[in-house]
């Protein structure tokens, strides 16, 4: 495989207050493809913000490497590194825009920085507002915006400069469900048509479900586990990937009695209406405890959890229904 | 009740005391602009952290503030003198002046600088902003309402300080208020003087807030 855009060693940060000091990050090592669309998950505190922002420097690291295209960052003299910065746009949860600055001059921003003509800053302006489709709001001040155009804004802003990578840290935390849809679909057209890869941190499992290609889960400041996002959310391996991946209804604990099976539908499977025909083979009525099956180009997608009936003949031709059309079933009990 | 040679020396007054309020509160923003950004920017979790400049000019500030402005007229005495050859008059009074309230003003700037979102900082600096850039144009651009704000308070401050080196010399309203309506027992005068002081400061206050209105690209 090509060497990865953005390869991190053993990286730490460690926090340090009068009289505690706390690991933020420990041993990180992720390596990041050119085109990617990668994803991070974790819990509040894991430490996700912390890691994005060791990417571009926001926070110097502690120890280890973050390379980019080859070049340790965190050795990078500050002037390098403010070049590199331009390579690595960057979105926030809050937006972060110039308020008192219109669209127009906000994508116009990075360019003034780099000393861009002003004419040909507004033209790349009002292409990249075109892009995000804002181009009527371009002398909209941020405060006449709502949530989603102003992350639009901040999109067009961050892709100003041409940078090879997009950072969000939590992009889509403050929007409603339609809008952090859009914005996640930008996201991806983005990567798709520029080719850039993105970085999306988020606590949210369908934001990483939706558009990335890999994921990795972040823990009390570690990796948990990474991987393609098919593999680590369907097959988690590790303790805290499964907590990470599995909804609260299926906490073990948590289940009820008798045998509980997992299926993971990884878009092989057809239209086939699968559960009613297992029903309608074993004769016995199943109950569904869970289910969060997508639709995605014409394949099944997700997970869905069962509870099957006691009797043993039923099950085994449940089991033999299942395998004969690829599918596998996982015990939940005995995870 | 007035004569014209009254009027005329009121007016005067008038002209006296904004010039002085004027002249001090620019070269107060000239002297406190550099010490208020440093104050922001050179902060523990300031853009270009330097903790022991900060530490120093936060003490300079602290004790330059707490002089009594009268006390700290008469101690530069020497110092106006070799600045504009005399210590009586509008000049003179602008040397004390600048000297009380630049570190006024500093402190005003410092307050509306900290109000800029530290998330726009991050923002400009993930985009490769050096510590300069950031302060040109992202600090003082956004924090620009407030900081008109804060100059009509410092005007205010200023003109304050102006009436009361009247006392010791200094010229404008401050001193016919003294002159006429403390040592001569003229209330009336005394009285104009004061009217004329309100009618000044309003204007002021109200210059200052149509400005900071002007400005703020985030009311809507
Ligand atoms: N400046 C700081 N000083 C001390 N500790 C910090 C600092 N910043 C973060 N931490 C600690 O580092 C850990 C990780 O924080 P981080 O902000 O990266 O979490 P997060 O995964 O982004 O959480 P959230 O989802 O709430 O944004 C937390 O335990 C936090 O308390
Ligand atoms: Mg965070």
């Amino acid at each position: 495989m090509a060497e990865p855009i953005i390869s991190i060693r053993g990286l730490e940060k460690k926090f340090q207050s009068k009289n505690s000091e706390v690991y933020a990050l420990k041993g990180i090592n992720l390596d990041i493809h050119q085109g990617d669309i990668f994803g991070i998950i974790g819990r509040s505190g894991a430490g996700k913000s912390t890691l994005v922002r060791c990417i571009n420097m926001l926070e110097r690291p502690t120890g280890g490497q973050v390379l980019f295209e080859g070049k340790d960052l965190c050795r990078l003299p500050e002037c390098d590194l403010r070049e590199a910065r331009r390579s690595m746009g960057m979105i926030f949860q809050q937006f972060n825009l110039l308020m008192q600055r219109t669209a127009e001059e906000n994508v116009c921003f990075p360019l003034e920085l780099t000393g861009t003509p002003r004419e040909t800053a507004r033209k790349r302006a009002a292409e990249l507002l075109e892009l995000v489709g804002l181009s009527k709001r371009a002398s909209s001040y941020p405060s006449q915006l709502s949530g989603g155009q102003k992350q639009r804004v901040a999109i067009a802003r961050a892709l100003a400069t041409n940078p090879k990578v997009l950072l969000c840290d939590e992009a889509t935390s403050a929007l409603d469900p339609s809008t952090t849809a859009s914005i996640l679909a930008l996201i991806k057209d983005i990567n798709r048509r520029l080719g850039i890869t993105a970085v999306v941190i988020t606590h949210e499992m369908s934001v990483i479900e939706k558009i990335c290609s890999h994921v990795a889960i972040i823990a009390g400041g570690k990796i948990a586990e990474t991987g393609p996002v098919e593999e680590v959310f369907y097959h988690p391996r590790t303790e805290a990937a499964r907590t990470m991946v599995m909804p609260e209804a299926l906490d073990p604990e948590r289940l009820p009695q008798g045998r509980v099976v997992r299926i993971v539908f990884t878009g092989s499977s057809s239209l086939e209406p699968v559960i009613g025909n297992m029903i309608l083979d074993c004769g016995r009525p199943l109950s569904i405890l869970y289910s969060d099956l997508r639709e995605i180009d014409g394949a099944v997608c997700g997970q869905m959890v069962l509870q099957l009936p006691d009797d043993a003949e039923a099950c085994e031709r449940i089991y033999a229904f299942a395998a004969s059309r690829g599918l596998e079933l996982e015990d939940m009990k005995h995870v | 009740m007035f004569d014209a040679q009254m009027i005329a020396m009121l007016w005067e007054g008038v002209v006296d005391t904004i010039y002085m309020t004027v002249v001090s509160t620019f070269l107060s923003y000239v002297f406190g602009m550099v010490l208020g950004v440093l104050l922001v920017i050179c902060r523990r979790d300031g853009i270009w952290p330097r903790p022991v400049l900060y530490g120093v000019l936060d003490v300079v500030v602290n004790l330059t503030r707490s002089f009594p402005f009268l006390i700290l007229m008469i101690a530069v005495i020497p110092f106006t003198r070799f600045l504009v050859g005399t210590t009586i008059g509008n000049n003179a009074t602008i040397v004390p002046l600048v000297i009380a309230a630049a570190p006024f003003v500093a402190r005003l700037i410092e307050a509306s600088l900290l109000e800029v979102d530290s998330g726009v900082v991050e923002a400009a600096q993930s985009m490769g902003a050096s510590t300069w850039q950031i302060i040109a144009k992202v600090l003082l651009p956004e924090a620009l309402p407030s900081l008109l704000n804060g100059s009509a308070v410092a005007a205010i401050t200023i003109l304050g300080y102006s009436a009361m080196s009247g006392a010791v010399g200094g010229g404008g309203l401050g001193k016919l208020a003294i002159m006429y309506g403390y040592n001569r027992y003229q209330t009336d005068i005394m009285f104009a003087t004061i009217v004329l002081l309100i009618i000044i400061v309003q204007l002021f206050q109200m210059l200052g807030n149509w400005a900071t209105k002007r400005s703020d690209k985030r009311l809507f």
